[in-house]
C-alpha cells in the first residue's frame, strides 16, 4: 500500500471554474464530504482484462486502409506515488481523427469524417507499468465555450490503478502548442507545473525511423492509504 | 519536459471527461448488466438520474457503479460488481444488478449495502464520488460513512423504490442532484 496524500495544492482542477461555462451548472456547490482514509482503499474493480487485440494498441490499424494524418506513437510509465508502477491496469484512450473530428453523432464541426478511423483504443500496463498505443496525431477542434474558442490537440486517457480512489480520466497534450494559453480546460489547474504533467514529450527513443514520431507521457496514479491510517482507528 | 522525478511522485491532474466520451464507450462495451443468471442475490435495477443546477437533466454523463455482491464481498470471480453507463436523453440509466451485502471491513466496521458511483461528465473537471444506500436497511442507522452527512442531507445518498413492491425484480432510482437545493452528498476518498 502506498501512503496517499491530500493532493498538492493546485495540483488537481477546482470543482467550480466558472470559466469553462458548461461547469457553472454542473459543479456541486457544497463542500465534498471527506472518508475516513480505512474507509477509501477498496480495491479497483477488475474489469476490462479482455484479452486486448493488436487492433485495440494500434489505432492506425483499425479498418482496411491507412487513416489520414502523422502516425505517432504514444507511450508512458504508469506509477503510484510512490513512484511505484501499476501493473496490469487497463489504459483506454480516445481521440478525434487528424482533421479535429469525433466520430460522434454530436460532433457537428465542418471537418472531414475519416472512415479508416474511429479514435478508440485500450491495452493494459505490463510489468514496469509501461503502455504504448500507435495512433494518429489528433487535430484542433472548435468548440462553443467562448468566441473564437479552440482546444488544443488532445488524447482523452482513462485508467483504473489500484483503487477506487486511483481512478483517472485526464486528456494528454502535444508540447508547444499555441492554444494552452486560451484553453479553460487545461487553465483550470492552478499550478503551470501540473499543467506541465499533461503535455507528452517528444522522444526520439520512441521514434521508429521512417515510420512515427514517438511521445512520452508518464502518468501518476492516486495510491492506496497505508496501514499506519488503520492503526490509529 | 514531462518534469522531474520529484515532480514524479504528484498526481497526474484530471481533465473533463468530454462530451464525446462514447466514442470510446462504443468500442469498449458499456456495462450495464452486472448479475448474471448464476449470481446469488435478490435482483433489482438501479436506475440513476442525473439533473443539473437548473433542473435540467443531464444526457452526458458517464455513470460507473462498483459494489459488493450479496456476502458483501467485491471483486469476487463470480461477481466483479462493475458497471458503466452513459446517461441517455432523459438524463437516466439503468443497471441491471442485485442487492449488495452488509460490507465488514478489516477492522470489523460493518457498512450498510450499499453501491458506489463515481460520476463523470461534461463540464465536471474532476469526476465525482457518491454512494446509492437502500432506505429501510436495518444496517443505515450504524452505517460509518452516512454518520459524517449531515442528517438533513442523508436522503441525497438513499435510493427510492420505484412502482409496486411486489414486481421482480424491483427498481431503484436515485436522483443525483450536482448543484443547489437539495444538492446531493459527494465524497472525498
Ligand atoms: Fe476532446
Amino acid at each position: 500500500m502506498s501512503i496517499s496524500r491530500p493532493a498538492e495544492a493546485g495540483s488537481q482542477p477546482p470543482l467550480s471554474y466558472p470559466a469553462y461555462r458548461s461547469n457553472i451548472t454542473r459543479a456541486p456547490s457544497r463542500p465534498l464530504i471527506r472518508v475516513p482514509a480505512n474507509f477509501t482503499d477498496l480495491a479497483a474493480p477488475v474489469y476490462g482484462y479482455l484479452p486486448i487485440g493488436a487492433g485495440d494498441t494500434d489505432l492506425t490499424r483499425q479498418h482496411d486502409g491507412d487513416p489520414l494524418g502523422e502516425r505517432i506513437v504514444v507511450s508512458g510509465r504508469v506509477a503510484d506515488e510512490d513512484g511505484r508502477p501499476v501493473t496490469n491496469t487497463l489504459v483506454e484512450v480516445w481521440q478525434c481523427n487528424a482533421a479535429g473530428r469525433y466520430r460522434h453523432a454530436l460532433d457537428d464541426h465542418p471537418a472531414p469524417l475519416d472512415p479508416n478511423f474511429s479514435g478508440a483504443g485500450r491495452t493494459v500496463t505490463d510489468a514496469e507499468g509501461r503502455y504504448r498505443f500507435v495512433t494518429i496525431k489528433p487535430g484542433a477542434y472548435p468548440w462553443r465555450n467562448h468566441p473564437n474558442a479552440w482546444r488544443p490537440a488532445h488524447i482523452h486517457f482513462s485508467l483504473f490503478g489500484s483503487s477506487l480512489r486511483s481512478r483517472l480520466v485526464t486528456q494528454m497534450y502535444f508540447p508547444n502548442d499555441p492554444l494552452f494559453a486560451y484553453d479553460p480546460i487545461l487553465q483550470s489547474i492552478p499550478d503551470p507545473r501540473a499543467r506541465e504533467r499533461l503535455v507528452s514529450a517528444f522522444d526520439l527513443d520512441l521514434t521508429q525511423p521512417e515510420w512515427a514520431l514517438g511521445y512520452r507521457f508518464d502518468i501518476v496514479l492516486r495510491g492506496r492509504h497505508s496501514t499506519p491510517f488503520e492503526q490509529r482507528t | 519536459m514531462t518534469g522531474t522525478a520529484a515532480d514524479r511522485s504528484i498526481a497526474t491532474p484530471s481533465q473533463t471527461v468530454g462530451p464525446f466520451f462514447e466514442v470510446w464507450l462504443r468500442s469498449h462495451h458499456a456495462l450495464g448488466v452486472l448479475a448474471g443468471p448464476e449470481t446469488r442475490g435478490e435482483r433489482l435495477r438501479l436506475r440513476v438520474v442525473v439533473v443539473d443546477g437548473d433542473g435540467a437533466v443531464v444526457p452526458d454523463c458517464l455513470i460507473e457503479i462498483y459494489q459488493a455482491d450479496h456476502d458483501g464481498e467485491y471483486g469476487r470471480e463470480s461477481f466483479s460488481g462493475f458497471g458503466r453507463l452513459p446517461t441517455g436523453a432523459d438524463g437516466a440509466c439503468e443497471f441491471e444488478t442485485i442487492r449488495p451485502g452488509a460490507v465488514r471491513s478489516a477492522a470489523g466496521i460493518v457498512q450498510a449495502p450499499h453501491v458506489n458511483v463515481c460520476l463523470f461528465a461534461r463540464g465536471l473537471l474532476r469526476h465525482l464520488y457518491t454512494r446509492v444506500y437502500f432506505p429501510d436497511d436495518p444496517h443505515l442507522d450504524a452505517d460509518p460513512i452516512l454518520a459524517l452527512v449531515p442528517p438533513d442531507r442523508k436522503h441525497t445518498l438513499i435510493a427510492a423504490p420505484v412502482g409496486e413492491g411486489a414486481s421482480v425484480p424491483r427498481t431503484f432510482e436515485r436522483v443525483i442532484r450536482l448543484q443547489g437545493d437539495d444538492e446531493t452528498v459527494f465524497f472525498d476518498l
